[in-house]
């Protein structure tokens, strides 16, 4: 039963089309588009939001689920279980084993007042993890911007309450704790669902033009410990020698003492031993010991005169010695 | 046969359309209101899912229902102290009366112009009437600063500028724009949840000022380690000097008594033996000087009565 159609007096014979074939494949599209429209599977890292015609009906957990096809029940998807980051004052370019970062100055991001009315460049990330998926979806339009403004906000607001010294240097584990605490309580107040894991400070610096200044004083400190350690060892050079001499001293006189004490013992017994034998025998020992004295020294002097008592005068001996040995007076 | 089933086919066309006029859905973002030839009809529609209405007669305009964001211009706002920074605020804010917003404002366009007007001037005001510690500061919390000691602790500020203390602070200044922007709004239909500061910077001129002020604060810690260090210099040679002195001078002192004690104790063995018989010592002493003093550059006068030569006379035992 074609169809014939008079083209410009031709007769054009068109294409059988079974009507078969086409309530078939219409059939089939109906099919694959219940079976695509009716099941659907949520990952163990997500959860499903069921909405029927667009209500909220329930939240489904990971696994093959059913739903009412046709687009009447639709399943948004929420990633509940992945930590989501955000990054102010730098943004990573490229992450990986030696991560990128771009070269773009975010200092509006991260230039702040302290308590103290200085600045500083803060750069910090925040971890957040979706806790409640229908409040996620449904309650706030701009949820990352929204996040990124509050923690702007409250980042701020803690930081305006500590000095330069301790958002640099002494205090940022309690900043880093107060932001996270007061950001969660602003977004539980926005009901935006979301859960702060951590708020972590990365860089913090003083601005640039300070920059110079905060370096010279680690240099001040730096310098200072070198010169505590100059004037120590120039004490250690000298303090440990003087006490080595102090103690040499010491054993020299205790030395000295030893010597002394000894000696003068040996003299002592040396004379008692003599004194001893002498009183035994006064008389004769004196004679011995007083000749053996003269025996001992007579060889030695030059010249011994003997005078006798009876001559008086000296002087023509002493010339008689000069002309026998000269030959003349 | 034609005819019944064009008919046929044109009603199911109409009853379609009739039946699409008469349903809508609303997501759980929307809420909607419902105008009849433009005049609204009943209370806006909040609850999402699906809902019913007189087709072509009525019509369906969709409004977000979720809270929406505001984000603000920066703004170069002398404080009440006359120092010129830059504020930037942002609100986040929803449609609670949709009816109201749509015969005043009509659209999220100018809403938005609204409250860059209202949110703008508010903010101007109560900025110019607080000094800029207010703005900055939260809370009276006492602030320590690097002063290194030489212990190195850190000490609370010692500036007067810092430990300037503020009544109100940054969250209730922000409360009260929040307050005062919450009386304005309600005319939009509009609720503002919260608006709050985002950045509050000094202007060019200040900033250099204050880095400036900085520098010159960095300076004078410099100058305190190495002043520190110069001082605790001093104190160690002061040290060593004491301690050297103290040292050698015990030692001496230690050694003079030593020597001393052993001359004293000499000494008194000495006299102990020779007081047993004195004037054998002198005898003694006598005789070994005579070995000492007398060389072969002595010249010895004897005389023949002296014991040595009194037998060079005669032999006879006198």
């Amino acid at each position: 039963m074609a169809r014939m159609v008079n083209m410009s007096g031709k007769v054009v014979e068109l294409p059988r089309f079974e009507g078969r074939w086409l309530r078939l494949i219409a059939i089939g599209a109906v099919v694959a588009w219940f079976l695509l429209s009716s099941f659907y599977t949520v990952d163990a890292d997500e959860v499903g939001v069921i909405q029927r015609f667009g209500k909220y009906v329930e939240t489904m957990q990971p696994g093959l689920h059913m739903k009412i096809p046709f687009g009447i029940e639709t399943v948004k998807k929420v990633k509940v279980q992945r930590v989501l980051k955000e990054e102010f004052g730098y943004r990573t370019q490229a992450p990986g084993v030696r991560t990128t970062y771009e070269e773009a100055d975010y200092s509006s991001e991260s230039l702040m007042l302290t308590g103290d009315l200085s600045c500083a460049l803060v750069e910090w990330i925040v971890q957040y993890r979706i806790k409640d998926p229908k409040a996620y979806l449904f309650h706030v339009r701009d949820i990352t911007g929204t996040i990124r403004d509050l923690t702007q906000s409250a980042m701020r607001q803690v930081v305006g309450d500590h000095s330069v010294d301790e958002v640099i240097i002494t205090n940022r584990q309690e900043i880093s704790l107060e932001v996270r605490d007061l950001l969660q309580e602003l977004l539980d107040h926005t009901e935006t669902g979301v859960d702060i894991v951590t708020v972590n400070l990365q860089d913090v610096n003083p601005p640039g033009p300070v920059q110079p200044a905060f370096n010279a004083v680690n240099e001040a400190k730096q310098e200072r410990e070198r010169i505590i350690n100059e004037a120590l060892e120039a004490y250690n050079k000298v303090i440990p020698q003087a006490q080595g001499e102090a103690e040499q001293l010491r054993r020299q006189a205790e030395g000295y003492s030893v010597n002394r004490v000894n000696r003068a013992r040996g003299d002592a017994d040396k004379f008692l031993a003599i004194w001893q034998e002498y009183s035994r025998a006064r008389d004769v020992t004196r004679r011995r010991m007083y000749l053996e004295t003269m025996l001992d020294v007579m060889p030695r002097v030059k010249e011994v005169y003997i005078i006798d008592d009876k001559q008086s005068n000296l002087i023509p001996l002493l010339q008689m010695r000069g002309l026998e040995k000269g030959g003349q007076p | 046969m034609n005819f019944r089933r064009i008919f046929l086919l044109l009603a199911v066309f109409v009853l379609v359309l009739v039946a699409g006029a008469s349903f809508y859905t609303l997501d759980e973002t929307q809420q909607a209101i419902i105008t009849q030839f433009g005049e609204p009809v009943d209370q806006p529609i909040r609850e999402a899912g699906l809902h019913m209405k007189v087709p072509f007669i009525q019509k369906v305009t969709i409004f977000d229902k979720r809270i929406l964001e505001w984000d603000g211009a920066p703004n170069q706002i002398p404080t009440e102290d006359k120092k010129y920074i830059w504020v930037n605020t942002f609100a986040r804010w929803r449609i609670v009366d949709p009816l109201k917003f749509y015969q005043s404002v009509n659209n999220e366009t100018a809403a938005q112009s609204r409250l860059d007007d209202i949110i703008d001037g508010v903010t101007r005001d109560i900025i110019t009437q607080s000094p800029l510690i207010e703005i900055v500061r939260n809370s009276n919390r006492e602030m320590t600063t690097i002063v290194e000691g030489d212990s190195g602790t850190v000490e609370p500020a010692v500036e007067s500028q810092e430990i300037e203390t503020i009544t109100s602070g940054r969250s209730q200044i922000m409360d009260r724009i929040l307050a005062k922007v919450s009386e304005m709004v309600p005319q939009y239909g509009i609720e503002v949840i919260d608006i709050r500061i985002k950045h509050i910077n000094y202007i060019d001129d200040v900033l250099r000022k204050v880095y400036d002020r900085m520098i010159a604060e960095r300076n004078r810690i410099a100058e305190k380690y190495r002043s520190e260090g110069q001082g605790e210099r001093a104190k160690i040679d002061g040290q060593r000097e004491k301690d050297l002195q103290t040292i050698t001078s015990q030692a001496y002192k230690q050694a003079q008594q030593i020597k001393g004690e052993a001359d004293a104790r000499a000494a008194r063995i000495y006299a102990d033996a020779y007081n047993r018989d004195p004037e054998f010592y002198s005898f003694l002493q006598t005789l070994d000087s005579y070995r000492t003093t007398l060389n072969q550059n002595s010249t010895l006068f004897l005389k023949t009565d002296s014991d040595f030569l009194k037998y060079l006379k005669s032999t006879a035992p006198r």
